[in-house]
């Protein structure tokens, strides 16, 4: 089956006054269709950056330095804008992480919903307020016929945020792209978003890519996950088994610390340092300084995303390393 | 649900902070930028020429025993009958324009610095007494403040200076109205260093070591010196810079509508109202070289302006 | 929304009153107005009476009630040079300002506005840098200056457009109006672009400013990725959230137009109010002085309650949250 979307050797570069950065080297994964793919890693490694580039929003003069992002078998990351923005909503939706600024202040949540279901189909006005109605009542806004000529300041963080959903979804998309979607809600709220985000894309069949630096949410809610670092994937694998047994020493660290997953060891790991910035990216393995299982090749070649039981994993430790390396 | 986040903590490590500085905007953006550079030089030199006008002016414009009727309303001396005496022409009483545009920008530069610095004062004064005091008078300062902004500087300008033509009558003399242009242009600008400063006092205010500062019993204005003023030098300088070409500006409206410097010590405003008048027998030198003088001024210290502030406020880069 | 309008109102009566202070303490106090409205000749007498009857016996209280009560009734007394009333005075000129004031602002918005939006747009495109160094340097060039150079280039390098006056005009009941002759147009034109230049300018940047900050924001980012066309993010979404502070900052230049007609109408021998307070200023004048800082100050203060209002009107947030809960 071929996969919603698929992202091969994906490169994101910044052009500034001090020299390139790379944003995002070298990351290639696939999300089948109505899959859940949790996309976890520190801020900055990298992870908004790849959303934002498969829905080809990435701000100038930031630019798709290479690679390839294709929408069930066809590429889009070399569209002509007019086409990719007819993509954009319709058949990828995007959730962004703070509702209370996602939705335009000065129009009626109606609006925004007539307006986006009218770009993306030949309904009639009354048919699209039919549709924003159902979308709405959907997204469990109680009192949906009056809410809806509310203006967005009059709704709640957790209500503003399943307007979004309701937003995202209004045209039906085959892929949802929900960055950091709970983050800045209340605690209490963010476990309701994240099921009815779960629940809607599964009733509608679209498949999600799910960016968070919450474990505890992917945990819950992904079916694989991809663990990025310094703007290149680490790990990707089967939730339960990146979780229960982390192969890459970055995502053993990243697992060590959170207490709820660390139960069967006396205490929290912590990773020494930090992620490198973009400017000092390390040569060969981004981890290698802070790895305690750093060795020989390391510092000098790059490790390649390769299989390893279920997942796959990018580090030296699991496969041979080249015999030049060996040399040294 | 932990944050991983909160738990990979960066540091910031000293030597950082110091290739920081070093590598800092302010002068990274100053030398890339040509445009910058164009301007802080032309400033230099007409600051640096109205600076040494006694020295550089081949003509002294107020020694009334060099002019001569004769050699008024010369054009400019590569036209046909000019003067090599006089590179950029005469005036109606034949002085020689280039020499009046020296001492002319000297008037300019002086009244708009000292504006500038009496409106800074009088601001950062009177924001550090708001926002330390607060309450009342407080109250009494920023409504005054608001009222002022209501309307432009060039009302106050002209009011103050009305006023001070019905208290000093006709003998108002070239020493009394230069002190005049340079309060009345000062006490038109002095909200936004009020309106700035006023507000970081409030949030260093309130912050622990002011609160220390006070337990331990260091005098208040030591508090304000010492520790809030640092926090505003940046704000200030722009909003001074920029202001700097509102009162060069000023002060030549002021005086193109006769309300300013008298003709016989004249500045930039001053010449071109004079050569005004004869710009329709032909003779624009007289106006149009004070004219470019000035705009060239204004613009050279107005980009200087946008630079410090781009500079300063990364935000907005 | 009624609280919202009340105090507005009242802020609005403060800043009145205070202006009202001012200009009856430069009334009262600078210069003497017996001395000012009488010759040498009059007797010491003659001045006694003339200050029993013009109340300047009075406590200070009571005077200053009488000059607001006086003020508000638009009698500002006579002249001192031209011994009529300063109502009349102004009345004859406030038609030719306000002409010149609202040609001025409708061109500065007509183009300011376009090119702000067009800066923002094509951030990189050389016609916004063209834009934007003609903008820096029309905010340099005083206002006096871009007239003069106007003039000569053409009424006296080209020999079109007069250079001085409002050419003929009409009397439609108490408004003279120069926008219904050919000359009266012409006439209107340098003024207006010396006025207008200066506020245009500044719209062009305070637009482009707000409108970068605007596009910067999460929701046009949703905007565009919910696959809404450009002209619906740019113009619908954008520009409607730019235009609600740039509102405001217009609104205010609208008032300093006025201010500023005075420098125009000097340069251009415009016979509007402020040529009048001009030569009141250089002839300490001071009722007119004072009549013509009031009025400004009225239409000042006028200006920003409606301004106000047409926020509450253009921003919910404003709207809903004024209403009493």
């Amino acid at each position: 089956m071929t996969p919603v979307l698929s992202v091969r050797n994906l490169k994101v570069e910044f052009p500034t006054r001090r020299g390139v950065l790379t944003a995002i080297d070298d990351v290639s994964f696939d999300i089948a269709p109505g899959e859940v793919l949790g996309v976890v890693g520190e801020s900055g490694a990298g992870k908004s950056i790849t959303g934002t580039a498969v829905i080809g929003l990435i701000e100038p003069p930031g630019r798709i330095a290479g690679g390839e992002v294709l929408l069930r078998g066809q590429r889009i990351d070399n569209l002509p804008p007019e086409q990719m923005r007819k993509i954009r909503g319709k058949r990828i939706g995007m959730v962004f992480q703070d509702p209370l600024t996602s939705l335009n202040p000065l129009y009626r949540i109606g609006y925004q919903l007539v307006e986006t279901i009218r770009t993306h189909s030949s309904l009639s006005e009354s048919a699209a307020r039919k549709k924003a109605l159902s979308l709405l009542e959907e997204v469990g806004i109680p009192a949906p016929d009056t809410r809806i000529d509310a203006y967005p300041h009059q709704f709640s963080g957790g209500m503003r945020q399943r307007v979004v959903l309701a937003l995202a979804l209004a045209a039906e998309p085959e892929l949802v792209i929900a960055d950091e979607p709970t983050t800045a809600l209340d605690v209490s709220v963010q476990a309701q978003i994240i099921a009815l985000l779960k629940r809607l894309c599964a009733q509608h069949g679209a498949a999600v890519m799910l960016i968070t630096h919450d474990m505890g949410v992917i945990a819950e809610t992904a079916d694989r996950v991809a663990v990025m670092y310094a703007g290149r994937i680490a790990e990707i694998g089967p939730v339960r088994e990146v979780i229960k047994a982390p192969l890459h020493p970055y995502t053993k660290g990243l697992m060590g610390s959170i207490p709820s997953l660390a139960h069967d060891s006396d205490r929290l790991v912590q990773i020494p340092g930090s992620m490198p910035r973009l400017t000092a990216i390390p040569s060969g393995c981004p981890f290698h300084p802070r790895c305690p299982r750093a060795f020989v090749p390391c510092p000098t070649f790059r490790p390649e995303l390769q299989p390893e039981q279920s997942s796959q994993v990018a580090c030296w430790l699991y496969h041979p390393f080249p015999v030049t390396a060996a040399a040294l | 649900m932990a944050d991983t986040t909160a738990l990979l903590v960066t540091r910031i490590t000293t030597r950082e902070r110091i290739r920081a500085v070093l590598g800092s905007d302010l002068v990274y953006s100053f030398l890339r930028s040509r445009v910058t550079i164009a301007a802080a030089m032309v400033t230099a030199i007409i600051v640096i020429a109205a600076l040494l006008a006694p020295l550089i002016a081949p003509h002294d414009p107020y020694d009334l025993r060099q002019l001569s009727l004769l050699d008024s309303h010369n054009p400019p001396a590569w036209l046909s009958g000019g003067d090599m005496r006089f590179l950029l022409g005469t005036d109606d009483q034949g002085r020689d324009v280039f020499s009046t545009i020296l001492y002319g920008s000297r008037q300019s530069i002086a009244i708009g610095v000292m504006a500038t610095l009496f409106a800074g004062m009088l601001g950062i004064s009177l924001g550090l007494i708001a926002g330390y005091t607060g309450g009342t008078v407080d109250a009494v300062i920023m409504r005054a403040a608001d009222i002022q902004s209501t309307f432009p500087a060039i009302l106050i300008a002209m009011l103050i200076d009305g006023t001070s033509r019905a208290l000093f009558g006709e003998q108002r003399n070239e020493q009394i109205v230069f002190w005049v242009m340079v309060l009345s242009i000062g006490l038109s600008f002095w909200v936004q260093y009020a309106r700035t400063v006023r507000g970081s006092t409030l949030v260093e205010k309130n912050k622990d070591y002011v609160l220390a500062a006070r337990l331990i019993g260091i005098a208040p204005v030591k508090i304000l010196f010492r520790h809030v003023l640092p926090n505003v030098v940046g704000p200030v300088l722009v909003i001074a810079t920029i202001n700097l070409a509102l009162a060069i500006i000023t002060e030549a409206t002021l005086s193109f509508l006769g309300l300013g410097l008298p003709s016989t010590q004249p500045s930039l405003g001053t010449l071109i109202q004079i050569g005004q008048k004869y710009l329709f027998a032909g003779e624009w030198w007289i106006a149009i070289f004070p004219g470019i003088t000035l705009a060239a001024l204004v613009l050279a210290v107005n980009l200087l302006g946008d630079w410090l502030r781009d500079a300063l406020n990364p935000k907005l880069r | 929304m009624l609280a919202f309008i009340i105090r507005r109102l009242l802020q609005a009566i403060v800043v009145m009153l205070t202006v009202a202070l001012i200009a009856f303490t430069l009334f009262r106090f600078v210069g003497d107005p017996v001395n000012m409205m009488v010759g040498i000749e009059t007797t010491a007498e003659e001045r006694a009476q003339l200050r029993q009857d013009l109340g300047l016996n009075d406590p200070i209280v009571i005077q200053f009630a009488r000059f607001v009560g006086n003020s508000a009734r638009l009698n500002f007394g006579n002249s001192y040079q031209f011994k009529t009333p300063v109502i009349d005075l102004i009345a004859d000129r406030f038609p030719a300002t306000m002409e010149l004031a609202f040609a001025s602002a409708l061109l500065s918005l007509l183009v300011g506005i376009p090119m702000g939006v067009y800066t923002a747009l094509h951030r990189r495109s050389w016609l916004s840098n063209i834009f934007l160094a003609a903008s820096l340097i029309g905010i340099s060039l005083p206002t006096f200056l871009i007239g003069i150079l106007l003039i000569f280039l053409f009424p006296v390098t080209l020999g079109i457009l007069p250079s001085f006056g409002r050419g003929e005009v009409v009397r439609i009941g108490f408004w003279t109006t120069g926008l219904l002759t050919a000359s009266g147009l012409k006439a209107l034109v340098l003024p207006a672009i010396t006025l207008g230049l200066f506020q245009m300018t500044l719209i062009m940047r305070l637009v482009r400013g707000e409108m970068l900050e605007v596009l910067r924001t999460d929701y046009i980012k949703f905007a565009r990725a919910r696959g809404l066309t450009d002209r619906a993010v740019n113009f619908g979404h954008a520009l409607k959230n730019t235009l609600v502070p740039v509102m405001t900052i217009a609104g205010l230049q609208l008032g300093s137009i006025i201010a500023f007609a005075l420098i125009t109408e000097s340069v251009f021998q415009w016979p509007g109010m402020g040529l009048l307070f001009l030569k009141a200023v250089q002839n300490v004048d001071i009722p007119i002085m004072s009549a013509y800082l009031l009025l400004v100050a009225f239409i000042f203060v006028t200006i920003n309650l409606i301004v106000d209002l047409l926020y509450a009107v253009v921003d919910p947030r404003i709207r809903i949250d004024a209403r009493p809960a």
